[in-house]
Formats: structure tokens, sequence, C-alpha cells
């Protein structure tokens, strides 16, 4: 106890500067922590989350029971899992072509243009995409008329959004993904390389044996961190890009957006905390299980 | 076996030679993709700019062209006519972004700082303290009431600064940047009686510009791109933000015309909505491609030092 004090003396400048962030995470990640109760109640404005009464199970059940906890569950995990994979090959493929190919300006050129996306809101995407998909004068549709094709009512057609959410997350990440692979590659050593050329290796050969083999750990934690994260939808795409269109629900409804919806929309705060809670637990499972993969493969690299 | 010992077997030049055929190939396969990929990643933004430019009625018949092949400047003629609104939300947008960037960073370096000191005990449960927060969460609705209903922050500029102004990600990185800053420097300061808080103020704060540099670029353009925590807490027209003011604008443009379409009316709008919205878009998004071929490298330096230490 009397090492304690005298610590608490010692750092207490130290303890100072920690406390606006403490206080931080205590209001805005601690004390919510706390609101998962709500999950386990009908939620009245009147009564606050302590003042409601509890409800036990009721509003899991009616999540689970309505198929939308399946239907958004499966959702976010298939779309993540896509994003996962194409996103990566992506960007590998792209790092790998910019390391070796071009001399100083086409490089920074190509470089900018692919990490350009990564900063515009997406709200701005949003905006973009439905100049480009939109029925009546979308250019994707007035290509189409143009081609004297039928034009195609992309906003009404479940369909095709898969393929789109997939193609406008590879869109906006390229840049940030090709830029992480890019430095990897930079701090290859070079020595591996002239090794390679002094046995004859020709350029795919020397990129298949020396390149990819070395980016393998960089891949695998980067892969890793992103399943840790597979039950986590990126709201600010699936709004932005589907909005309110309950036509499209089916196939892109995601748990953020459902979660988001029942609380602001349908109001039923009792049945969005508790898919908030499935998604955090599903979720925390999830990095646990990852970490531990992770700790296996290489003990430096993981997270905890 | 037998391929190997052919390739010994072929002459040094022969050699030489395919190697520089294999080179051309990939070169060409290379300077073709990345080019492409490039222009899929420019074209949607000369697609926004050319249809801003361009006059209503042509975009109406002819859909959005990457040109603009009839040229008018009425959009943002309009657009700019009663300015209050867009002028109010720019100011509240760089209000946000500048004091949400400076507070975020001076929490975050003096955070960071503190969990950097490797003489202080707690320095790894504090670090987990923080931490732990990116592993498991309330969800949505707990922290939506607690800012809402216990700190009363609904319709006021906090809401819109608070929430984003520390992130562990940002707190990790700087750590990770400060103990590169070797020890002796703490020690001797210390020795000439220099206090915690002035070592970090006049010392520390000092020696870290590279990485407040690209911290800070990272919390601007979250701030500059910010609508989400408009959509959950604001509703009073004074307090939006440009990202927002142009959801809202995108959103009830598409509202209108579809009633229109409903009450069985021929969608010739006289306002020119398309051209208005890309306006808008280029009004929200010009300071940033303005200052993106400046503050570019700053990212790239940060994603390299968040890769080394994530």
């Amino acid at each position: 106890m009397i090492t304690f004090w005298n610590d608490l003396k010692k750092y207490k400048v130290l303890l100072l500067m920690l406390t606006p962030a403490v206080i931080f995470y205590i209001l805005f990640a601690y004390l919510p922590m706390g609101g998962i109760v709500l999950a386990f109640k009908h939620f009245d404005y009147a009564g606050g989350i302590f003042g409601s009464p509890w409800n036990g199970f009721d509003n899991f059940r009616f999540f689970f029971d309505s198929g939308d906890a399946f239907r958004v569950t499966r959702n976010t995990a298939l779309y993540n899992i896509a994003f996962i994979i194409i996103n990566n090959l992506l960007q590998i493929f792209a790092a790998i072509l910019l390391f070796e190919v071009g001399g100083k300006w086409f490089r920074k050129i190509i470089q900018s243009s692919l990490f350009l996306p990564y900063f515009i809101s997406w709200v701005v995407v949003g905006a973009i995409a439905y100049n480009l998909l939109n029925y009546d004068i979308g250019t994707v549709n007035m290509v189409l008329r143009g081609l004297g094709m039928e034009a195609i009512d992309i906003y009404n057609t479940p369909a095709y959004w898969p393929y789109l959410l997939v193609l406008v997350s590879a869109w906006k990440g390229l840049g940030y993904g090709t830029v992480m692979y890019l430095a990897a590659i930079t701090g290859i050593d070079t020595e591996m390389y002239e090794a390679a050329e002094i046995d004859g290796a020709n350029i795919f050969q020397r990129i298949l044996k020396v390149t990819l083999p070395n980016l393998y750990p960089t891949v695998i934690i980067l892969v890793l961190l992103a399943v840790g994260n597979i039950f986590r939808g990126d709201f600010g795409m699936f709004y932005n890009m589907v909005g309110n269109n309950g036509l499209l629900f089916s196939s892109t409804d995601v748990i953020d957006t459902f979660v988001f919806r029942s609380m602001m929309t349908s109001n039923d705060m009792g049945m969005a905390a508790a898919a908030g809670v499935f998604q955090s637990v599903l979720g925390f499972v999830t990095i646990m299980a990852v970490n531990y993969a992770v700790r296996r493969y290489d003990k430096d690299r993981a997270l905890f | 076996m037998s391929t190997t010992e052919l390739s010994v077997n072929k002459s040094f030049s022969e050699r030489s030679r395919i190697r520089k055929t294999d080179r051309m190939i990939f070169s060409a396969i290379g300077y073709v993709s990345l080019t492409i990929m490039a222009l899929l990643c420019l074209l949607p933004f000369l697609l926004v700019v050319s249809s801003s430019l361009t006059n209503e009625d042509t975009i109406l018949t002819k859909g959005y062209q990457f040109l603009p092949i009839d040229f008018s400047m009425e959009s943002f003629k309009i657009l700019f006519k009663y300015p209050g609104e867009i002028v109010h939300a720019y100011m509240v947008t760089i209000g946000v972004t500048v004091a949400g960037t400076l507070l975020g960073l001076f929490l975050t370096s003096m955070t960071s700082y503190a969990l950097s000191r490797k003489d202080f005990k707690w320095r790894n449960k504090f670090s987990f303290f923080f931490f732990f927060t990116t592993l498991f969460s309330g969800g949505l609705v707990p922290w939506y009431l607690m800012i809402v209903n216990y700190l009363h922050m609904k319709n006021t500029l906090l809401a819109l600064i608070i929430p984003m102004v520390l992130n562990v990600f940002y707190i990790i990185v700087m750590k990770s940047f400060l103990s590169s800053i070797p020890e002796a420097i703490v020690e001797s300061a210390k020795i000439d009686g220099a206090g915690d808080f002035r070592i970090y103020y006049q010392l520390i704060l000092p020696l870290s510009k590279p990485a407040l540099a690209t911290i800070g670029l990272f919390l601007a353009l979250a701030y500059w791109n910010d609508w989400y925590n408009a959509l959950l807490f604001v509703s009073d027209d004074k307090l939006m933000p440009l990202q927002y003011y142009l959801y809202k604008m995108l959103g009830n443009m598409d509202g209108m015309r579809k009633a229109m379409m409903g009450a069985g009316a021929v969608v010739t709008t006289p306002l020119p909505s398309e051209g208005l919205k890309m306006a808008m878009t280029v009004v929200a998004t010009g300071p940033i491609l303005l200052a993106y071929p400046f503050v570019q490298r700053y990212f790239v330096q940060g994603l390299t030092i968040g890769a080394v230490k994530g």
C-alpha cells in the first residue's frame, strides 16, 4: 500500500496526462459496455437505460426468429470475405507492378491516382455511383442504350449489388493497400533479387520465387487482422451506396446498417441493442481466435 | 533434370536475350494494367467535374458525360445564388476540422507520451485499458444513448468533435514513434529538473513533428469527411457540416424527383438538380483534391509507420 501511494506521487504528472484519455474511454467505451443490459430490456425513453423494464431474451428471440439475424450476419461475413480476397489480390498485383515497372514519374502519377479514392467521403462515392448507375441518366445505362441494348434498373435489382459493392470496396481501398504492400516489397533485401538474377531467373520466376514468398508474412498478418473484423460491416459504404432502399436489403443489409435502422428508423432500441451485442460478442470471439492463430504463426506479430 | 542441364548449356547471350523478352512482356503487362487501374480510379472524378459543368438539359437527354459537351456554369451559379447555407456548412466543417485535429493531436501525443515512458510502472496496464476498447464494445445503441441522453450532446458542435477525437490506432502509432526517441534525452532533462509535462511539451513535441504531421492529416481527413456523427446527432440546420449537407441534398432531390414521378408529372425539373448535385460534390471535395498532391506523402509515411507496428 505504501509503495502504491509512493508510486502515485512519483507518477502523478504522467497520470494526470493520461486522465483525459482515460475519461474519454470510460465515457465512450466502458460505460456503454454496461449499456448492454439494454438488450435484455424493453426500452422506453422515460425509463432510460436503468428504469426500463426487463424482458429477458425477447429482443434476441425477435431478432433471430424474424430471420434478420441470419440474413445480416451472412451478408456481413460474405461481403467481408469477398473484400478480403479480392482487395488483397488486387493490391498485391498493383504493388508488384508498381515496384517493377516504370520510372520515377510514372510511379508517382500511378500511385497518386490509385490512392485518390481513399481520400473522399462515402457520401461522395455514393453520389458518383448514382451518376454511373441510375436508370434514367446514369452513364452505364446511357452507354447501353447507345449500343442499342436494354437499360438495366440497377437500383431495383438486388442481384447486381454484391458485385457492385465488391467493386466499390476494391476501388476505394486499392491505393491504401497498394502503398502498404509496396512498403513491404521495398523492404525486401535487394541481395535476394541479385542472387536470383545471377541464377538466371527471369522476371516472372523472380516474382514467384522471391517477391511473393517474402510478402507472405505481411499478407498473412493483414488478412488475419481483416478476418478478425469479419463481422463488422463498413457502415459508411453500405449506407451511402444503398441508403434506405428496402428493395435491395436482401442482398445488401449488413449488421451495422440493420442496427442503425432498428435504432433510428423503427426506434426499436431493445432489438438494436440486442443485435449490437450479438455483433460485439461474435466479433470478440473472432478476434480472440484470430489472435491465437497469429500467435501460433508468429508470436511477435500477435496483437496481444 | 534435363531442363536444368538445358538451361546451363544455353549460352549466356541467349539467356540474357530470353530474359530481355520476358522483361518486355512483363513491362507491357505492367504499364497497361497500371494505366487502366489508374484511369478507373480517376475517371469517376472527371465524370463529377464534367457533369457539374454541363447544361442540365444535356445531362437529362444525354446522361452524364466524361467531358462537358455543353459547357455551362449554371449549376454553380444556382448553388451560390443563396450561398448562406453552403458557406455556413463550410464554416462548420472548417471549425470542426481545425478544433478536432488540434485537440486530437494534443490528447493523442500526451497520452502516447505517458505510455511510452519506460520508467512508468503502469504503462502496460493503461495500454491494455485503451486497447481493450478495440476488441469489445457495447454496440451502437448504448454509445448513442450515452452521448444523447447522458452527455446531452445532441445538436451541439461537441457531438461532431468529441466522439472522434481519440483513436486507439493513432495512440499506438504515436507511441511506437515516441519509443524511438532516445531515453537519454528524457533522462538529461530530468536531471536538469524539468517536470514530466514540460519534457513532453518542450522536448518531445518538437521532436515528434513528422508523426504529428501524419496523424494530424489523418485526423483532419476524418473530420473533413465525417457525416456519420452529423447523421446521428445533428438535426439543426445550423450545425450541418459539408458532407452531411451534401448527403441531405442528394437524398432530398432524389425524394423530390420520386415524389414528382409518383404524382404523374413529367420529369423536366426546372431546377438543374443533377448538375447541382455534382456542383455540390465538387464544392465539398474540392479542398481535399487541392491539398492532395501536397499531403499525400505524409499519408504514405503514416501507413508505413503503421505497417511496421500496427
